[in-house]
């Protein structure tokens, strides 16, 4: 029994420091290849063309899908805090909580699972097919560095555009919002707006936005590190795809709370309110 | 084939050995001396190592020992940068043709030229690119089609002109017939040997498992075995060889086709 119950012990200590190995390997090597692609993001030639292709595939082409969830993000989180407020009669602070929230946290963290899932998914495939196809190695033999061809266009694209979707993601929430506290449950329009004037400032929206640029360099990243590195055909291509998106989604979230710390250290040191 | 300066030779593989887990070799120590303006065939049993060579020779493999010099330069120490200027030199027809499926015909043809001859304008890269499609025999209406909407062996002809598009001085086609119907084979056959003929000078290298052709087109001859040279030379010097495997490879590979 007792011999049963250390082996399992054994097995669990090996598979678990095998896993935490594997771990710390994968994160060495994204991050061997963000560097190798960084370097790269602003060598000649320069690839307008690509970066813009890629951006209308990022930017514009997640308009749609970030306007319509935004707003019912914003409706959906205003009725809950204007249900929680309602019982301490402080309903007139529903605005700049909801906007706090939307443009310090979910903003960016929605847009960047949204983005991550449609474009960083799309990377991901596209990429994994170039690789089993053998048009990366078209484009070796050609002379043309794959890194610079493939990945520093679209890495440039999603930090340029993240922002860009998040600010968009903010106003459509925050118009949800409105619409909800002013139309269905009755607060003054009046008092919603000049509550949110009083509180938000201009720092609180970037702080959103540079997360947002820092979610959409990471999700490039591990999207077109999976791609790039696919083996194994069209099995391959399903796999770098799903784990691409997994890895990217749970890092944004992960990243978050990082980032929410430095930015509260930020603010102790230089002695802004937070 | 009486060659003895090193500049008579396009590719030269000296003891070059290969091993990606440390243990195994997959090269074990290749000697090779290809001729200029050659058309060379490399043949070999399924994972003796020929796919392995051809990467050492386009620089996608560094040795793990020995030295690749191609065009007299010695590419298994070049570094990152200067080895993708100097792949300029080849071109290269893969097994799928890997054309970029987001590209029209033509755009695929034009790509190495933009990347490459940017002092050339728009108009002329176009104009290059024809020519190398009328060279292939493709037909202009395919021009603008994705890859997708042509058949294979257009295609492979797609591919051929945009390996031709830069006037490489080394030619090579990695399997290009494997998979296809005899007919489509023979076209691509006859499509190498009058892309070969009609650019002396030219050192075009085959790696192929369809022999009749290897033997029927090829000038030069390599066959591969467990990572090793088994035999070079002419095709006659294969039909009078008295070493055992090769006699086999040949008389069976022949007969089966």
């Amino acid at each position: 029994m007792i011999e049963k119950v250390a082996d399992t012990l054994d097995r669990f200590i090996f598979y678990f420091i095998n896993g935490f190995r594997g771990f710390i390997k994968e994160v060495g090597l994204i991050a061997i290849f963000a560097w190798q692609s960084t370097k790269l993001l602003f060598a000649k030639p320069y690839r307008y063309g690509e970066i813009l292709k890629h951006m209308e595939f990022i930017g514009n082409q997640s308009i749609g899908i970030i306007a319509l969830t935004s707003v019912f993000t914003g409706l959906a989180i205003s009725f809950q805090i204007y249900l929680g407020f309602k019982l301490v009669n402080a309903t007139d602070l529903v605005g700049p909580t909801v906007a706090l929230g939307i443009s310090r946290e979910l903003g960016p963290v929605l847009t960047g699972l949204i983005v991550s899932a449609r474009a960083g998914g799309a990377m991901a495939a596209r990429l994994g097919t170039m690789r089993v196809n053998e048009q990366m190695d078209a484009l070796d033999v050609m002379g043309v560095n794959t890194k610079q061809y493939l990945i520093a266009p679209r890495l440039i694209a999603a930090v340029i555009c993240m922002p860009l979707l998040t600010a968009l993601f903010d106003f459509m929430a925050m118009v949800g919002s409105w619409f909800l506290c002013t139309k269905l449950v009755g607060l003054d329009h009046a008092v919603f707006m000049q509550k949110i004037r009083e509180t938000i400032e201009m720092r609180h929206i970037n702080e959103g936005l540079i997360k947002a640029a820092i979610f959409g360099f990471m999700f490039a990243v591990i999207c077109t590190y999976k791609g790039f590195n696919t083996t194994g055909g069209a099995k391959g291509v399903g796999e770098a795809t799903n784990r691409g998106v997994v890895i990217s989604m749970v890092s944004i979230i992960i990243l978050d709370y990082y980032l929410m710390n430095i930015i509260r250290i930020f603010y102790v040191l230089t002695g802004m309110s937070q | 084939m009486s060659l003895k300066n090193t500049g008579d030779y396009a590719v030269m593989l000296e003891n070059v050995q290969k091993t990606f887990d440390g243990k195994e070799f997959v090269l074990k120590g290749i000697d090779l001396k290809i001729p200029k303006g050659s058309l060379t065939s490399i043949i070999g049993f399924s994972g003796t190592g020929k796919s392995v060579m051809l990467k050492h020779m386009l620089g996608l493999f560094k040795p793990t020992s020995g030295k690749v010099t191609v065009l007299g330069t010695d590419i298994s120490t070049l570094d990152e940068n200067a080895l993708t200027k100097f792949r300029c030199n080849y071109g290269v027809l893969f097994q799928s043709a890997a054309l970029f499926d987001d590209m029209t015909v033509l755009e695929n043809v034009c790509f190495p030229l933009e990347e490459h001859r940017r002092e050339l304008s728009k108009e002329q890269v176009i104009q290059i690119a024809l020519q190398k499609l009328k060279m292939v025999g493709l037909d202009p209406k395919h021009n603008e089609k994705l890859p997708s909407q042509i058949s294979g062996g257009m295609q492979k002809r797609t591919g051929l002109a945009r390996a031709l598009a830069l006037d490489p001085e080394i030619l090579i086609y990695d399997e290009p017939t494997t998979g296809l119907d005899p007919i489509l084979t023979e076209m691509v056959d006859n499509l190498i040997v009058e892309t070969h003929q009609a650019r002396p000078g030219t050192t075009s290298i085959m790696v192929s498992h369809n022999l009749q052709a290897a033997f029927r087109i090829a000038d030069f001859v390599v066959m591969l075995d467990s990572g090793k040279v088994l035999l070079a030379g002419t095709p006659e010097d294969f039909y009078k060889t008295d070493i055992e495997l090769v006699r086999r490879f040949v008389d069976k590979g022949i007969k089966h086709q």
